[in-house]
């Protein structure tokens, strides 16, 4: 019997089955023996034939040892347990005798669970759609693998990331910008993204080197960009890291010449980036990180550096943030602060900077607080300022990512729940029993902090504090310097950007440019000021000063002044930046940048004028939607 | 030899068990056991006409006794009672014919020796009085049913089967061509039937050779078969093999002219053959037609399942194949500027509404159930606004042809590690689900809206009931996410189904439940327990309300959501139902099966109205076309095949795929057929074009002969690779834009 000429199929031998049975402490007899074989070998086909039916409804081609498990299981037999790794199981020979065996490794759990490699990318499961095929009769070669998901590491890729870390940490600046750019579009490195977020969780043993953390920073802010990738848990790794960069107080930071305000700016802005454009991966980190910003500010004795964090911090999540953190926290604060700045001794000298760099964020943190405050009442008041498509400035914001000021929040019901995460902040929180402190009384305490440095920065004409006909006498100007009508909207809408970004880093301060007179830059300053103040004039006209503006020019609230409906003539355009920061202890120190774009703007569009801006990182969320709708989940239909 | 018999007796009996609550539908023990038993041989046919004579009567009368010890066995004595009563039956006629019946099934079982062939094949054929020669070996064994129906008995000499075997083949051979064909088909059958009675028998050696031997004649599409045959070479073997257990149970079917029978017939006689007469006798059915033999070709396409082609008059039941009337409903304008400027609106309201509805909403289909006849839930104020939704974007459809192919949007799940195994669009393309190996069930948002649940009973009771907003306001903003999981089987998910209106979700799993989710709270609300082995498929009606399941179990039952017990069971299929689908009218579903054959059943009766063989493979996929009256499939042999309902007829082969079509769907309209497959294809076939070419002249319809053209290339519009992705479903937008979905694997 056991010398078929044909086999059909695998049998085991009747020396084996006489040999588990001794395991099991049976003896069996020669006929036994070869009874139980032949049955033994019976149900092993039987059960191979029933696994295969929950192969194909698995819809698979390959038998698993779980489908024949299950098949084992359905005909009340044990199951094989052990097996059931993905990877092939070795199958050995032993060179002594005839032994075959399958290698079975013991596992060190302790070692598993300590290890310091990072384990295989395992990301969520997602659905991705593809639009193909228009129309068409068919396409039959080949079409290749789904570019973007999740393989074990190739060779390729492993060259790839050894290549991008080493360009990126590496000395050659152009390199790191290739390598910056590639990382930022390249849709093939999903797995990947587990090594790159450790290789950025690497900050915290950098603190010293600020070039260092500056790249880590750009990395993270690719990885961001990178349409093709789902960031999914390890966004929070990134956060952790942005937020370690912007509070710590860094070993770089005892040096008064590095300059760590620059990376802490950036990390703010990478902060609201992670926040506008991963909403929904971040949501429940929102609560976490504001607490982790109180803490630090309201700990006396951090550094001013670690302050001045927070400040941004709280500045990059969002008006309501500040208004439910900083501005509470603000009298306790002050006092601290003042001290620092009223100390003119020598010794304090570095102090006092740090002091006045704090002042200066706070300053402008509140400023966008009072206005974002103002523009909501006003909204609600008037339903929307005479028609106007609301979040006109707002969507401007959005869709480019500004300089340090974080998009405003939709005034209404914030898309991403930030603000209901605030309403339901768990218990014993500090804003549980927050009450909404209405804007004058808001305007008065801070002006008590501020004086005229605060009130320099909503500067409204009296012609506009209460006379309205002045908007109707603006056109004539604001036509010229609104060229191309809704083709140069984009660019208008980049311009409160830009102020805000200036005001914010209060070390520029120093720009080297003198009073504008140029009519034309005078005009855009105009639709600077004009874009990022608003309507607030209503409720504190009285507390503008005429002297104190820059020129005699009429401003438009700006609204009106953006939109207004006829352009004529080719523009000759220019940006101004410019402020002045006024108050008790900064005596009227300006700072200004001007600059003109490389070409008349009626020959560039508009859109790649917006890529010319200097401080805008990138086009925002809506355009890069429709660039990577091949995988997006949602149809463009 | 008491206790040797016993144990198998034992272990019948627990199938026996197992086979009954399969068939309790009726709750009846008695009726259900008559079920399992093959029904006498067909009367009708001259088949059966030399053993007619004592032949029906006494074999009636061993079911009948059969059935009486089954049911004392198991103590059900008023069951026995009311029986023996109906039938007539005396005590002791009852006790002696047992004794008797245990004795002639024993006695073939244990001796060789040729007086002993008191089974039941040869008592029905030979004579009676063999039957009573036996009484005596009986001895105090217990008489089981499982005795009875085991056909198989020593019925001659095992070293005479190969004789018997060639010289029938080569009594074909000699035959003219025409006869070949046909007759050629009693090949497979007898080929497995001769040896699985040796290997009963314990004639290994002689099964062996006998299998080396003529195995490799047999049609290639029985390879499968042939592989689970040759892996059984004892007789214990036979014992919980389901494959056997339907060769034993069922008739397998062959459809032969009166001419090639009667030659048949004539040579067997001559040659005093009984043994292949026996078999023929036993477990075949000859369904005979009057007319010219068909051809090979023909006979191929029919063939190919398990138990043979269907019956003629398995198909001869009326189907109501046609749509129910759409209700009526007031389709209000299509966009707001025509209102503006058409003010009296009258006219206009009517024509938006012909356009979208066609010709159905005026007259009743003259092929349509009655629109009661299957009750069907009434329509909700949200349904209706679906309904008008749908008549909408019914307008703005584009209309596909040859030329004009649809786009295709590809929905590829990554990273899904755990295997992907189900997937369903909801009808109106917003939710994609997928059911998956790690027993969960995914939802997905298609479109930018995100997936909310309802808030906690507490937040409930807090908002304002009175607002305008209320259902806006119930849904819970921070739950949004763009997918959801759902919880709950323990098993791998085989299959989901969304019901009409969104408001539900089903899966079916291995673990034998189907459950029914809600997608307002995402929580499990009902699990169906009933199938007690995997569940294969499961499919919602398109009115929602009744749904369908089959499983491993081989039976299909139909529930509605409100009752957690079947409301109907489908019992028929011999092996596995791997697919359901509902008719669009929502009377009849089709069931696929591993047995290789479609069924029809009817909702209302429960009947099986339409059985379809000719796949070569397990069915995987099922369609229904929209009008209602075609019906597709297809299967692992990569082919898809199309039926024409209402005539019961086979009428397209559409060959192409290369492995298992997972997926098929018709167009909106029904003028493309999708395929998709694990070949990592979608292919289109023009659909209109395969219904057009069909010869439907009266002959056909009668004899169910088709010729089958060679099309399948012209018909073939186009072949779309994916990205290495096997494609597992296929769904036409409202607007008739493709979209498949499958998960990726490197």
């Amino acid at each position: 019997m056991a010398d078929r000429e044909e086999r059909r199929f695998a049998e085991v031998p009747r020396e084996s089955i006489r040999l588990m049975a001794e395991s099991a402490g049976v003896e069996l007899s020669d006929d036994v023996a070869a009874l139980l074989t032949e049955d033994v070998c019976y149900r092993l086909r039987e059960a191979t034939q029933n696994s295969s039916q929950f192969m194909r409804h698995a819809k698979r081609r390959k038998l698993t040892v779980e489908d024949f498990n299950r098949a084992l299981r359905w005909s009340n037999v044990e199951a094989v347990c052990g097996y059931g790794a993905q990877d092939t199981l070795p199958f050995r020979p032993i060179k002594e005798g005839d032994l075959f065996f399958v290698e079975d490794r013991e596992v060190n759990l302790v070692e598993l669970a300590l290890a310091t490699n990072i384990p295989k990318g395992c990301a969520e499961t997602m659905v991705r759609v593809q639009v193909s095929y228009l129309d068409g009769k068919g396409n039959l070669e080949p079409q290749g693998t789904v570019p973007s998901a999740v393989q074990t590491l190739s060779d390729d890729l492993l060259k790839y990331y050894q290549q991008i870390t080493r360009s990126i940490l590496g000395e050659d600046p152009h390199l790191m910008k290739v390598a910056l750019l590639d990382l930022q579009s390249n849709s093939k490195i999903a797995a990947l993204l587990p090594y790159f977020v450790y290789v950025i969780s690497g900050v915290k043993s950098v603190s010293h080197d600020l070039e260092q953390l500056n790249r880590l920073l750009h990395m993270v802010k690719s990885l961001v960009q990178n349409p093709y990738l789902y960031l999914g848990s390890y966004v929070r790794s990134l956060v952790s890291s942005v937020m370690y960069c912007i509070l710590e107080p860094l070993a770089a930071s005892i040096n008064p010449l590095n300059d760590h305000w620059t990376l802490r700016d950036y990390a703010a802005l990478l902060l609201s980036h992670i926040f506008w454009t991963h909403g929904d991966l971040v949501s429940g980190l929102y609560h976490q990180i504001l607490l982790s910003l109180q803490k630090v500010l309201s700990d006396p004795v951090r550094p001013l550096c670690s302050h001045y964090g927070a400040v941004v911090g709280l500045h990059a999540l969002g008006w309501k943030a500040v208004e439910r953190v900083l501005y509470p926290h603000l009298p306790a604060y002050w006092a601290n602060l003042q001290a620092v700045l009223d100390d003119y001794s020598v010794s304090n000298a570095q102090v006092k900077a740090d002091g006045h760099k704090v002042y200066g964020a706070i300053l402008v943190a509140v400023e966008r607080l009072l206005k974002m405050k103002a523009l909501s009442l006003s909204v609600n008041a008037e339903g929307g300022i005479g028609g106007l498509p609301r979040p006109g400035g707002i969507m401007g914001c959005r869709e480019s990512s500004p300089g340090l000021s974080p998009p405003p929040e939709p005034l209404s019901e914030p898309g991403l729940g930030i603000a209901s995460h605030l309403h339901a902040g768990g218990a014993g929180c500090p804003w549980e029993d927050w009450t909404p402190v209405p804007l004058p009384a808001m305007y008065c305490e801070l002006y008590s902090f501020f004086g005229d440095s605060l009130a320099v920065r909503f500067s409204t004409g009296p012609s506009l504090g209460n006379s309205p006909p002045a908007p109707l006498a603006q056109p004539p100007t604001t036509r010229k310097e609104l060229p191309g009508g809704t083709a140069n909207l984009d660019t208008a809408r980049k311009m409160p950007q830009l102020t805000a970004n200036l005001n914010i880093s209060p070390r520029q301060d120093g720009s080297p440019h003198g009073e504008l007179t140029a009519p034309s830059m005078v005009s855009g300053r105009s639709l600077a000021r004009s874009s990022s103040s608003s309507s607030v004039q209503r409720s504190r006209s009285s507390s503008s000063r005429p002297g104190q503006r820059p020129s005699g020019l009429s401003r438009d609230v700006f609204p009106k002044a953006r939109f207004n409906p006829l352009p004529a003539g080719p523009p000759i355009f220019s940006f101004v930046i410019g402020g002045r920061q006024m108050g008790r202890r900064c005596q009227g120190r300006r700072f200004q940048t001007t600059f003109t774009p490389s070409q008349p703007l009626s020959a560039v569009s508009s859109r790649t004028y917006a890529h010319k801006l200097p401080v805008i990182g990138r086009v925002g969320k809506p355009v890069r939607r429709w660039t990577c709708s091949q995988y997006s989940l949602h149809l463009p239909l | 030899m008491a206790a040797v018999q016993d144990a198998p007796v034992e272990a019948d009996n627990e199938k026996e068990i197992k086979t009954e609550t399969l068939n309790d539908a009726a709750g009846n023990h008695a009726s259900a056991a008559g079920g399992v038993i093959p029904s006498p041989p067909v009367a009708s046919t001259s088949s059966s006409g030399p053993a007619k004579a004592g032949g029906p009567g006494s074999e009636e009368q061993q079911t009948l006794m059969a059935v009486l010890q089954f049911l004392k066995k198991n103590n059900f004595v008023g069951a026995v009672d009311v029986l023996r009563r109906e039938a007539g039956i005396l005590e002791d006629s009852d006790e002696s014919q047992g004794q008797e019946l245990a004795a002639s099934a024993l006695g073939g079982a244990e001796a060789g020796d040729a007086t002993c062939t008191l089974s039941r094949a040869s008592s029905c054929t030979t004579s009676t009085p063999a039957v009573a020669a036996a009484p005596a070996k009986g001895g105090e064994d217990q008489p089981d049913v499982n005795v009875v129906l085991s056909a198989y008995s020593q019925q001659g000499d095992p070293a005479l089967y190969q004789g018997y075997y060639s010289g029938l083949k080569k009594f074909v051979e000699s035959v003219l061509d025409c006869h070949r064909a046909e007759l050629s088909q009693l090949f497979y059958p007898l080929f497995v039937h001769m040896y699985l009675e040796l290997v009963y028998n314990n004639h290994e050696t002689e099964a062996k050779a006998f299998f080396e031997k003529f195995s490799g004649d047999q049609e290639c599409y029985y390879q499968d078969d042939l592989r689970v045959l040759s892996g059984l070479t004892k007789k214990e073997h036979m014992k919980g093999n389901e494959t056997l257990l339907d060769f034993r149970t069922s008739k397998f079917v062959l459809r032969i002219s009166r001419d090639s029978y009667q030659l048949l017939k004539r040579h067997l006689q001559e040659r005093q053959n009984n043994q292949i007469w026996n078999i023929i006798q036993e477990h075949l059915y000859i369904d005979i037609f009057d007319g010219m033999p068909r051809s090979k070709s023909q006979i191929d396409s029919m063939s190919g399942s398990l138990a043979g082609e269907a019956k003629r008059e398995a198909n001869k039941a009326k189907v109501f194949y046609g749509l129910l009337k759409e209700p009526e409903i007031d389709v209000p304008l299509d966009d707001e500027d025509e209102e503006g400027e058409n003010e009296e609106g009258k006219p206009k309201k009517k024509k938006p509404k012909k356009d979208s509805m066609g010709s159905k909403s005026k007259k009743q289909d003259p092929n349509a159930p009655q629109q009661n006849r299957i009750p069907l839930p009434e329509l909700k104020d949200s349904d209706k606004l679906d309904k008008i939704m749908y008549m909408k974007e019914a307008t703005k459809r584009i209309r596909l042809g040859p030329e004009s192919l649809p786009s295709i949007c590809f929905y590829t799940f990554l990273n899904a590690y755990q295997g992907l195994t189900a997937v369903d669009f909801t009808d109106d393309s917003s939710l994609i689900a997928g059911g998956f190996a790690d027993s969960t069930v995914r939802v997905w948002s298609v479109t930018p809206k995100k997936l909310r649940s309802v808030k906690s009973a507490a937040d409930l009771n807090l908002i304002d009931k009175e607002s305008d907003d209320v259902l806006e306001r119930i849904m819970d903003e921070k739950s949004a996410s763009e997918s959801k999981i759902l919880y709950g089987h323990s098993g791998p998910v085989y299959g989901v189904s969304f019901s009409p209106d969104r408001n539900y979700l089903l899966s079916c799993s291995e673990d034998g439940t189907v459950r029914l989710w809600s997608l307002q709270t995402f929580t499990c609300l009902v699990g169906y327990k009933g199938h007690n082995y995997p569940v294969w498929d499961t499919q919602f009606s398109p009115y929602g309300y009744y749904f369908i399941s089959g499983g491993h179990d081989r039976v299909a039952r139909l529930w509605a959501t409100d009752h957690y017990q079947p409301l109907r069971m489908f019992a028929g299929h011999l092996a596995d139902i791997t697919c359901t689908q509902f008719h669009p009218n929502s009377n009849y579903v089709a069931t696929g099966s591993a047995d290789r054959t479609v069924r029809l059943w009817d909702i209302l009766n429960g009947n099986c109205v339409r059985i379809f063989t000719g796949h070569k493979g397990p069915i995987h996929s099922l369609a229904f076309s929209p009008n209602g009256k075609y019906l597709a499939s297809g299967a692992t042999d990569g082919r898809v095949l199309l039926w024409d309902i209402g005539h019961g007829l086979m009428i397209g082969e559409l060959k192409g795929h290369t492995d298992t079509v997972y997926s098929l769907k018709f167009s909106r309209d029904g003028e493309i057929l999708a395929s998709g497959s694990m070949d990592n294809t979608v292919r289109l076939w023009d659909s209109i074009k395969a219904f057009d070419d069909i010869e439907t002249d009266d002959f056909t319809a009668a004899t169910g002969h088709i010729h089958l053209p060679e099309n399948s290339q012209e018909l073939l519009l186009g072949t779309y690779m994916t990205k290495s992705t096997p494609v597992i479903h296929l769904h036409f937008t409202r607007r008739n834009l493709l979209l498949a979905a499958g998960a990726y694997n490197p």
